[in-house]
């Protein structure tokens, strides 16, 4: 096995609603690693996944994976999409409309290839029953598993997913989580997201890359990177703060995690630092919470 | 009874320039939609000119083009022994240059047309540009393939202007049904001249209207994302 990191180094000119912004940034990944790319909107998070897959040439840059070099303008090397080691799932997912869940699988094989791989990619991502639909007539979260499997007939050196879970309601999301996370470990995966959903990042990533103004601000887990400190709790909820209100001596924060509002006590301390539409983690270390399972 | 010779020299024509049309036009359009080259919008231009040039201006000049006593017809009479004016050779080239905005400009906008993610999903997943084009970019834009087959084959079948030049109105070699119309009416046999008019107006109206009712049923069956 191959443990050499994912080197990449990039430097391109972005055009924002602000004017122009250079996105400037290097990191390294270990192979297997879910890394999420976070950031604002018109930060470059798409960008710097389509440079990594050859849909776009920086001005400089430098991208080796497995030991092999895609990008080095340097010394003017560029490898073309089509011979990059790829998966890359679209915000639009990207299904050709003219063939089928089961056709559009087999596409992505290469010359020659076994199509057990589609076989198992259809049971993997329970897509049995749709494969002789079209894409037009699946829903948002049935096109993203097709386009989710597709990506990955190739066995990519690096799977990217460009906020493939945007458009899909909190229930949808967390089960198309789960085809992820199963993806990725089933087939060893080495998975590049991009996401700004907090419960999305922590349930998925294995590391976080922040991006500010064109910049890697900061990179590392999940907790390192959103919580100021580290909580070793027994009951983690992440959310945004959907209210905040006075209550006698203390303040209620309700903050909304997936579909559910969680009501928090605050000292007026506590509630200093906190606003309305901030991105939170509600931890317990003291209480054991109770778990009741929840039947759709 | 009319003298079909001209009606079949009409879309002999025609399927001949289609053809060949839509074998040059789609690398071409294909080559307008996705080169970075600066200089294609000179390109568009040049292909699109003859949407607005007058036939008789495109067929003066191929005329003097074409002409044994000079330039590039001294040549090719000369070396491969091809005379291209009043011949059926130098009605298609003709044809080919007049009717090219009707089979470029619908493909062009078909690709053009298509969400960019279908090809770049179809490079991720190591397809060549030739792959792309063949498998996945001309058979989602079947409904603009189809209008300007059409298009095309319409056009050079209604021609007037440029075969006039070119060609010479010789009955059996370059007198197509257009101009066959034009020497009833000269010779006042209205009666003929309408039954070539006829025949042309019923063809193209329904070789449009099968194209709107195809094109109908494919956007309807398969929609782009």
């Amino acid at each position: 096995m191959n443990s050499t990191p994912i080197k990449f180094r990039a430097l391109k000119m972005l055009q924002t609603s602000d004017g122009r912004l250079p996105l400037d940034l290097s990191f390294e990944l270990e192979k297997g690693r879910l890394l999420t790319i976070y950031g604002r909107s018109g930060a470059g998070k798409t960008t710097i996944l389509r440079i990594l897959a050859g849909l776009t040439d920086p001005e400089e840059g430098f991208i080796e994976v497995e030991s092999e070099t895609w990008l080095d303008t340097r010394t003017s090397v560029n490898l073309p999409a089509r011979r990059r080691s790829v998966g890359f799932v679209f915000q639009d997912f990207a299904l050709f409309p003219h063939l089928t869940v089961r056709e559009n699988l087999v596409f992505a094989l290469q010359k020659g290839e076994d199509q057990r791989l589609v076989e198992d990619l259809i049971e993997l991502m329970e897509l049995g029953q749709l494969q002789k639909s079209r894409p037009a007539q699946l829903s948002g979260g049935q096109q993203q598993r097709v386009a989710l499997a597709r990506a990955i007939v190739r066995k990519p050196g690096l799977l990217l997913l460009d906020e493939p879970l945007s458009a899909l309601d909190d229930e949808m999301r967390f089960k198309l989580q789960d085809c992820i996370l199963k993806a990725h470990r089933h087939y060893h995966l080495t998975t590049i997201l991009v996401s700004h959903h907090l419960p999305e990042i922590f349930r998925l990533s294995d590391e976080v890359l922040c991006l500010e103004n064109g910049k890697v601000q900061r990179q590392g887990k999940p907790s390192e990177i959103f919580l100021e400190q580290n909580i070793s709790g027994k009951f983690k909820v992440t959310g945004e703060i959907v209210e905040i209100i006075p209550a006698d001596i203390v303040f209620i924060v309700s903050v909304l995690s997936a579909n559910t509002i969680v009501k928090v006590i605050a000292t007026a301390e506590e509630v200093k630092g906190l606003r309305t539409g901030q991105k939170v983690m509600v931890a317990s270390k003291a209480f054991n919470p109770v778990i009741l399972p929840i039947i759709y | 009874m009319i003298d079909l010779e001209p009606l079949w020299l009409s879309l002999r024509l025609s399927f001949v320039t289609t053809a060949i049309l839509l074998v040059i036009s789609i690398p071409l359009a294909s080559w307008l939609a996705y080169s970075r080259f600066r200089l294609k919008v000179v390109v568009e231009a040049i292909i699109s000119l003859p949407l607005v040039l007058p036939p008789s201006v495109l067929g003066f000049y191929l005329l003097l083009a074409f002409s044994p006593s000079r330039g590039l017809g001294k040549f090719l009479e000369q070396t491969l022994d091809l005379r291209l004016v009043f011949s059926f050779p130098g009605l298609v080239i003709g044809s080919l240059i007049y009717s090219l905005p009707f089979m470029v400009n619908p493909i062009l906008s078909g690709l053009k047309g298509l969400p960019p993610s279908l090809k770049e999903a179809s490079s991720t997943l190591g397809k060549s540009g030739f792959t792309t084009l063949v498998k996945v970019l001309l058979p989602n834009i079947r409904p603009s393939l189809l209008t300007g087959i059409v298009l095309s084959f319409a056009h050079t079948i209604g021609e007037f202007g440029v075969v006039m030049m070119i060609g010479g109105n010789l009955p059996g070699r370059t007198r197509v049904a257009s101009l066959a119309i034009y020497d009833e009416v000269q010779a006042m046999h209205y009666r003929t001249a309408n039954r070539y008019a006829l025949l042309l107006f019923a063809f193209s109206f329904l070789l449009l209207l099968s194209v709107y009712l195809i094109n109908h049923r494919f956007s309807k069956a398969n929609p782009l994302p």
